[in-house]
């Protein structure tokens, strides 16, 4: 597939790239990180470049002054949270911001111990506190949530964008979740096919396609039963088992495994709160 | 058989073995970051050629070192008039042969597990700032430790059992090449089985200590980890 990307942002935003996984959101930030090398182009950070094809341009890695928060946190397992941190600081750098980081992502407690004595939760906190010890022109997150569960995750966002306002950061975040989305940023790139298919405000890219008037799900069929003139199926929804009735028009066609669309309208709901 | 003879002997195996194993931790780690990064096209080759000596009989590679070795040749000759030293029948040709011998028990463990470790460890490294030196020693290296040791030991022993390399070039020469696995079966061939059987004895014992102490110190260290 052909990545064909030009996108452009301002100081102190906290932008997203979105798009299904594969469409090339996390190449576009490993590009920018300098892992990764272009065909052709130009990035571009501030007035300096980073690379440009056309005059043999490539600033290595260690050069850009980037943090990145990898997928996985890519933690020191040989180090105790506090090691990984002050593993980042360069020659000169003042040590007191090791402590200082740690005191912010919430983690004093536990600066003596190694990543694997750690939860999901906290080793996330760690890969960004290690990420801006060398306070980084741009932060970028790979998908940084995504191996978290649901409480946790909410979490995590009002820390991130926290931490994006007191340090000032200008932050890049790969997701497919326009939900975190939403929540965290100021400007999207929607990236479908190799390029930006979309940009603009999450509102402004979200409400009309996502968040309509009516709910979608998409599930599996497990079961059909007759039942008098119509037919019941049992759904799989993500991790919940619906029972839902189908004329014989739309049960037609369908057969156990079948992946299907449910929509239904939502002027009327029903809402609960969920106490966390 | 004196007992000065027996010790001497045992000694310069457990030299022959550690001067090997040092000269392979330093030859080894580099080849074998070298192997688990590089994607050029000459890699294919230079990972046959150091897994030659898994397959080669050791008297096939012992041969060529000799002929290579003898002052008749070109390099055996350069290193005599210019360096001024004989690899045939010496100490120092037998380190050489062994080095060549094992470099396969050195390069192969780590390099797997160089392999095996997550591709971001490395970028994250980058991504700080490091360079691919410090990344090696202070995030690499220390992830590896159980294959670092398992290199290392399966190598010192690997040397210690070495025979026929070690016979083809070194001989048969007390005090300078005449290691413990050559002394066994030279007591054997004299029907000495007395003497043969100490050499015998002291080679299992220690061999299996070494062995032991290994997997015991791997286990603790992966139940840390």
């Amino acid at each position: 597939m052909e990545l064909k990307v030009s996108a452009s942002f301002k100081r102190g935003d906290f932008v997203a790239f979105f798009g299904e996984s594969g469409a090339g959101k996390t190449t576009i930030l490993r590009m920018i990180a300098g892992l990764l090398r272009p065909d052709s182009g130009r990035i571009a950070v501030d007035a300096e470049v980073w690379f440009d094809s056309s005059e043999g341009v490539d600033l290595p890695p260690q050069k850009r002054e980037v943090g990145f928060v990898f997928q996985d946190y890519a933690l020191f397992p040989n180090m105790s949270v506090e090691e990984n941190l002050k593993f980042a600081l360069q020659k000169g750098d003042d040590p007191a911001i090791v402590d200082e980081l740690i005191e912010t992502v919430g983690l004093g407690a536990f600066a003596s111990r190694y990543p694997s004595a750690l939860s999901g939760g906290q080793r996330q906190r760690v890969a960004v506190a290690r990420a801006l010890v060398r306070r980084p022109k741009i932060l970028l997150l790979d998908e940084p949530l995504s191996a978290l569960d649901h409480t946790m995750r909410s979490k995590l966002q009002e820390e991130l964008a926290d931490i994006h306002r007191r340090f000032g950061l200008t932050t890049v975040l790969v997701s497919h979740d326009p939900s975190e989305i939403f929540r965290l940023c100021n400007y999207v790139f929607k990236i479908e096919g190799g390029s930006v298919k979309k940009e603009g405000s999450p509102s402004e890219l979200f409400v009309k396609e996502r968040i309509g008037s009516s709910f979608k799900f998409t599930g599996e069929v497990l079961a059909i039963e007759k039942c008098e003139m119509v037919y019941l199926l049992s759904v799989a929804i993500g991790t919940q088992i619906v029972k839902i009735m189908a004329t014989k028009n739309e049960r037609e066609g369908l057969k156990i495994g079948s992946r299907i669309q449910i929509v239904s309208k939502a002027f009327h709901p029903m809402i609960f709160k969920i106490e966390s | 058989m004196s007992d000065a003879a027996f010790w001497s002997t045992m000694a310069l195996t457990f030299k022959l073995a550690a001067v090997t194993t040092l000269i392979l931790l330093l030859l080894g780690i580099p080849l074998a970051y070298y192997l688990s990064t590089s994607r050029s096209r000459i890699k294919p080759v230079v990972e046959t050629v150091v897994s030659m000596p898994l397959v080669l009989p050791p008297t096939v590679l012992g041969f060529y070192l000799l002929v290579a070795f003898s002052p008749e040749n070109a390099f055996g000759r350069f290193c005599e008039e210019v360096l001024g030293f004989r690899l045939v029948f010496s100490f120092w040709g037998l380190v050489l042969g062994s080095v060549i011998f094992s470099l396969p028990f050195m390069v192969h463990p780590v390099q797997s597990a160089l392999q095996s470790l997550p591709a971001s460890l490395t970028e994250a490294a980058q991504m700080l700032g490091k360079s691919k030196t410090t990344t090696l020693f202070r995030v690499l290296l220390p992830n590896i430790k159980p294959s670092l040791l398992t290199g290392i030991v399966i190598t010192f022993a690997h040397t210690v059992g070495e025979f026929g390399v070690v016979l083809m070039i070194g001989g048969n020469i007390p005090g300078e090449t005449r290691v413990a696995s050559i002394a066994i079966y030279d007591e054997v061939e004299a029907l000495n089985y007395a003497a043969a059987n100490h050499y015998a004895m002291v080679l299992f014992a220690v061999t299996f200590s070494i062995l032991l102490l290994v997997y015991l110190v791997n286990r603790s260290f992966l139940q840390k980890m």
